[in-house]
């Protein structure tokens, strides 16, 4: 396999400051559900300016670049060693153009690696052997924000009245929804998972925001309960930045796992409207990105 | 829209109400949850002894900060290497983190406005009113268009703490901002938290 050190770094520059169209034009269609002259349509009109800016100078959309989090799915034989070096250095290489902000801290010594390589954990990268011969990297930078919005649930809740059942996933979510207001920078999208155990549930949670905004639920059932929970938590009133208005959630993505008898987990990841996700495919010298 | 030129009179903040847009200009520094705990256990409650070049930054940033403004941004800069200092990107972060010693801040160095998203609590609040000061919404993740409004970085203090968590001085020109917290005692945060919950309770027994 050749060097894709270059390929990995302008993974990383498009998605930290090219947003993809899906977000883009699920914001352009919220903001006409906002009052003109609104606070929530002015933060709304400033987030797609930026959209714009960002794009055009190759600047970070956000300065917090967040955790770098990579899927790798590779093709039987290659070198997930050889692989794992090239994101790093890439990695590195892109801190240094500022498409990254630095953001790896030593938690015990308080000191910031500088390069964005921290330890085994910082970037994230899971592999994945496929079937076939082509190699596809998934990347995904969220940033803090949204993530310290997160939540986790242990049904039965009795304080919400949530039992063991969409239903209760349901009032869960709705109450992440309340919780968050505009600290994971409205409007948001929450990727849903039940089921799992702790650590299983907040991956999938993310892994779900894989998805393209657009892409059904196969399930119809959990195809009604995304566009429930949407639609119920834009009734909240928190809107854009948490100003008041009717676009707190853009969309909804939910996924089931399979769980212990004993426990039944429901865990929400809030990502944050700089919904950065890119895909990068190669196939023999062809390189396309999403 | 209102303009609001820093340093920042009394007289000003207490003409401003939540809702207002305002466009800033001046100096102001940048300060999250790094610079706030380090203020708070060295210089006011003093938990901590001055180290190293402590009481010089300090000395340095009494000046600045009085009747400024402090910014909660971890910027994306570059020129790190020949010290030639870019902001690239410098979105607002999560303000909540520093509830537990922002009025304390802004007694201590006559801070007039706090810029951040996400608001603040009743602490930050009850600050607002005595300092007197004001918080200041601006619109997170909008990181590349707000960097367009520092036309200068004067200085950097505390660069050991990392580039997001060190304290910038920049020179902004129509930085735009929402009032949302004022020294009236009104914040916008707490109106829709209280309305919020009730939507959220009558969904819940549906």
């Amino acid at each position: 396999m050749h060097d894709i050190t270059e390929n990995i770094l302008e993974l990383i520059r498009r998605t930290s400051t090219d947003l993809p169209s899906d977000v883009e034009k699920h914001l352009r269609t919220s903001i006409e559900n906002e009052e003109p002259g609104s606070a929530a349509r002015g933060a709304l009109e400033t987030i797609l300016k930026n959209v714009t800016l960002a794009r055009k100078n190759a600047t970070p959309i956000c300065q917090d670049t967040g955790t770098p989090i990579f899927y790798v799915h590779y093709p039987e034989g290659m070198s997930t060693r050889k692989l794992k070096e090239q994101i790093r250095a890439a990695i590195a290489e892109a801190t240094k153009r500022s498409y990254m902000r630095p953001n790896a801290v030593d938690v015990l010594t308080e000191k910031n690696s500088g390069n964005n390589l921290g330890g085994e954990s910082f970037p994230y990268i899971h592999f994945e052997e496929v079937e076939g011969d082509e190699l596809t990297i998934e990347l995904m930078l969220k940033g803090g924000g949204c993530e310290n919005v997160g939540a986790q649930y242990s049904l039965p809740d009795s304080r919400l009245g949530a039992g063991r059942d969409l239903a209760g996933i349901r009032k869960v979510v709705l109450d992440a929804v309340q919780k968050a207001q505009g600290q994971g920078c409205a409007p948001g999208i929450l990727g849903v998972s039940f089921g799992g155990d702790r650590g299983a549930g907040y991956l999938a949670s993310k892994e779900v925001l894989f998805d393209k905004m657009d892409e059904g639920n196969s399930d119809p059932r959990l195809a009604a309960l995304e566009k429930q929970l949407t639609d119920e938590a834009n009734q909240m009133g928190i809107g854009p930045m948490g100003f008041g208005g009717k676009t707190t959630v853009l969309n909804t993505k939910i996924t089931g796992l399979h769980r212990l008898p004993a426990s039944y987990f429901v865990s929400v990841s809030y990502m944050c409207w700089a919904y950065r996700r890119r895909k990068m495919t190669i196939h023999g010298n062809k390189v396309t990105f999403d | 829209m209102q303009e609001i030129n820093i340093p920042i009179s009394d007289d000003t903040i207490h003409g401003l109400k939540v809702g207002d847009p305002v466009m800033l200009n001046g100096i102001m520094l940048t300060g999250r949850d790094t610079v706030h705990k380090w203020m708070i256990d060295t210089f006011i409650r003093k938990t901590r002894e001055p180290q190293g070049d402590d009481l010089k930054v300090y000395e340095a940033i009494k000046p600045l900060l009085n009747k400024s403004v402090i910014y909660h941004c971890g910027p994306v800069v570059s020129g790190l290497d020949t010290r030639h200092y870019e902001f690239v990107a410098a979105g607002p972060t999560t303000s909540i983190r520093e509830e537990p010693y922002q009025a304390e801040v802004m007694s201590h160095f006559n801070i007039k406005g706090v810029i951040g998203k996400g608001g603040m609590g009743p602490k930050t609040l009850q600050g607002c009113k005595d300092t007197p000061g004001v918080y200041l919404h601006a619109i997170g993740g909008a990181a590349s268009y707000i960097a367009q409004r520092v036309t200068r970085v004067l200085e950097v203090f505390k660069l050991e703490f990392g580039v997001p968590e060190a304290m910038w001085v920049i020179e902004v020109k129509d930085f735009p901002v929402v009032v949302t917290m004022d020294a009236k005692g009104q914040s916008l945060h707490a109106v829709i938290q209280e309305r919020s919950s009730k939507v959220l309770q009558e969904l819940l027994v549906k």
